[in-house]
């Protein structure tokens, strides 16, 4: 009994300083300023079919013949697209696309990463040696070559796209968290867990991973506004995720040769994409700012 | 220091030899036929295994990749089955253009972010650094693609200033490398402004510039002769990384200007699974790379003597 107690008092106590945390961003206007951008689009992609005025992959040529960029008097307040698509209803289910991917593949990258960096710097000798050769090799790539050469090889689909993420971030993650390992290790609670016989697993997720998270929540902010980039670009390149289902990169890649007589088809998606990444970033520097001085 | 680069060297040969060897390897296991793609999906069973015999196709694996790594290091990279012609005949054009795009970016990129870097660090929190922060967040927050169609937007259709394509079918046109250069340099310029910027507001914190400002010395010659030497480390690492992010740049802007160079030619070696050409520009993508890491790392070395004599 008292043991749940104490554990629902810890859960409390944790939820207390995660409030607090989030709090403290205040103190950053550019850490508000993002946060406001991401949780506007989340909340967008989160009310998708309650704000979309209609389906996104229906014709409305009935209504407005395809390309028109004036509003038609607020019934298609974006536009219409080649195919007589609502661009504003396009755009909304977009950021449905993006953000789960972008979510699902920086949180991939970041387990198989983290996890890789814990083993590496904590366990140091071969497993270090490994890691680190494999991850050397990674980044030799440029970034964007090695997602062109996997997608290609691979084929282009949601899962492909966060297992490509998931293969060219981790080993900077990994980086990263090896760093932060090397530093903690050598403290005494580690010693000291060491010495109770924990199990070396325990110790890496439990003793050092908290104490390493600041970091890499910054890097997560980042690093996500990093993939929601590549998921534009290679929906851009025409890699990334099969029509007809929106995504603001593939919805540029599909007008931008029409852009010269329509160009509200392609600006619409690049300011959706370029406000969201910009809110990831503002976020990444507000955390940042204020991590520093508490 | 000559040992130090000569096992900078050995490394670098190293990671090249891997990532061949992991390069060629997962084509080999990526699906589809080379012949099927060379001789079209109506070819017969027959003329596949023609083909494939007349190209060496059916020999060990080994043997067929150190034949390749042999031929590539002479300079020989095999034939490219969409062109039809010798890898080398349109890779070195190609990368020539791509080279001369890049040295384009570099020579704006660097002095702007390293000025702009500097100009907000020197006074931390004051209005310029604000105004500088903030630009540079937004900038690098706009995908290339975004910005690419925004340029366009405002430069081609809008004012009609400019060419909405660099195909340079007409000879070199430096009118048409303007936009494929603006993108770039708006993409990249943020981040090491941002590296200057925090290297140099570190900087201004130490002892010896106190010291510097307390002796009495003009505020410039403090910034010129103490402060810029020890923040220039910083981005100089910063400013090789860059290269990695220039050739992914170089890939959205040349798709989308349609610049005949080098990240175009992969792409398109990519899409159409044009093997020996896809081996030959991801070497010298990795090449280019690898190279920079190299010469960021002696660079590191030479410039900050503290590393090099651990």
């Amino acid at each position: 009994m008292t043991e749940i107690l104490t554990r629902q008092r810890a859960y409390l106590q944790g939820l207390a300083r995660f409030v607090r945390a989030i709090a403290l961003l205040r103190e950053s206007t550019a850490g508000m300023i993002g946060a406001g951008l991401v949780v506007f689009w989340v909340l967008v992609a989160l009310s998708a079919p309650l704000i979309s005025p209609y389906p996104p992959n229906a014709n409305q040529v009935p209504y407005a013949s395809p390309m028109t960029a004036d509003p038609q008097g607020g019934i298609f307040l974006l536009g219409t697209d080649h195919l007589g698509r609502d661009i504003l209803s396009r755009v909304i289910w977009g950021s449905r696309t993006v953000l789960v991917y972008a979510t699902l593949a920086t949180l991939s990258a970041n387990l198989v990463g983290i996890l890789m960096g814990l083993a590496a710097g904590y366990y140091r000798g071969w497993v270090d040696e490994i890691l680190s050769r494999i991850g050397e090799l990674v980044l030799a790539f440029p970034v964007l070559v090695l997602y062109i050469l996997i997608i290609s090889t691979i084929g282009s689909s949601g899962i492909n796209i966060i297992l490509a993420v998931t293969f060219v971030s981790a080993p900077a993650i990994m980086r990263i968290v090896r760093g932060l390992v090397l530093e903690v290790r050598v403290r005494d609670y580690i010693a000291a867990a060491q010495m109770r016989g924990e199990n070396p697993w325990f110790i890496m997720l439990v003793e050092i991973l908290p104490n390493v998270r600041g970091p890499l929540v910054v890097d997560g902010c980042m690093r996500m506004g990093y993939v929601t980039i590549t998921i534009g670009v290679l929906g851009f390149l025409g890699l990334g995720l099969p029509p007809p289902d929106p995504d603001w990169g593939g919805m540029i890649n599909e007008t931008r040769s029409m852009a010269l007589f329509a160009p509200h088809m392609t600006l619409f998606p690049s300011i959706a994409i370029s406000s969201l990444v910009l809110g990831l970033n503002l976020l990444a520097d507000g955390v940042r700012e204020v991590s520093m001085n508490a | 220091m000559t040992k130090f680069i000569a096992k900078r060297f050995l490394l670098t040969l190293a990671t090249m030899f891997v990532a061949s060897l992991a390069v060629y390897l997962s084509l080999e296991l990526s699906p589809g036929d080379v012949a099927v793609k060379v001789l079209g999906p109506y070819s017969t069973q027959e003329q596949r295994e023609i083909w494939n015999e007349a190209h060496g196709f059916h020999d060990p694996l080994h043997i067929r990749y150190f034949r390749w790594l042999g031929n590539t290091v002479q300079g020989d990279f095999g034939e490219s089955t969409r062109f039809k012609v010798p890898i080398s005949e349109i890779l070195w054009p190609r990368l020539g253009r791509t080279a001369l795009l890049g040295a384009m970016v570099f020579l704006i990129v660097i002095p702007l972010s390293l000025t702009l870097g500097m100009l907000a660090g020197m006074k931390e929190g004051s209005l310029l650094d604000r105004f500088i922060s903030i630009l540079s967040v937004i900038t690098t927050s706009v995908p290339e693609f975004a910005s690419a169609v925004l340029l366009a937007g405002v430069f081609v259709f809008w004012l009609v200033w400019l060419p909405g394509t660099s195909t340079m079918s007409n000879g070199f046109s430096l009118r048409e490398m303007i936009l494929p250069v603006m993108v770039l340099v708006l993409y990249d310029f943020g981040y090491i402004a941002r590296m200057t910027r925090a290297s140099m507001v570190e900087v201004m914190t130490r002892q010896y510039i106190r010291t510097a400002v307390l002796k009495g010395l003009p505020y410039r010659r403090v910034i010129v002769r103490h402060a810029m030497r020890n923040a220039l480390i910083t981005p100089f690492t910063v400013i090789m990384l860059q290269f990695n992010w220039l050739l992914s740049g170089v890939v959205v802007v040349e798709f989308f200007f349609a610049y005949k160079g080098f990240g175009g030619l992969l792409l398109e070696a990519a899409l159409n699974k044009d093997w020996f050409l896809i081996l030959a520009c991801t070497m010298v993508s990795v090449l280019v790379v690898v190279g920079a890491q190299t010469v960021q790392d002696i660079g590191y070395a030479f410039l900050n003597p503290r590393i090099r004599f651990k």
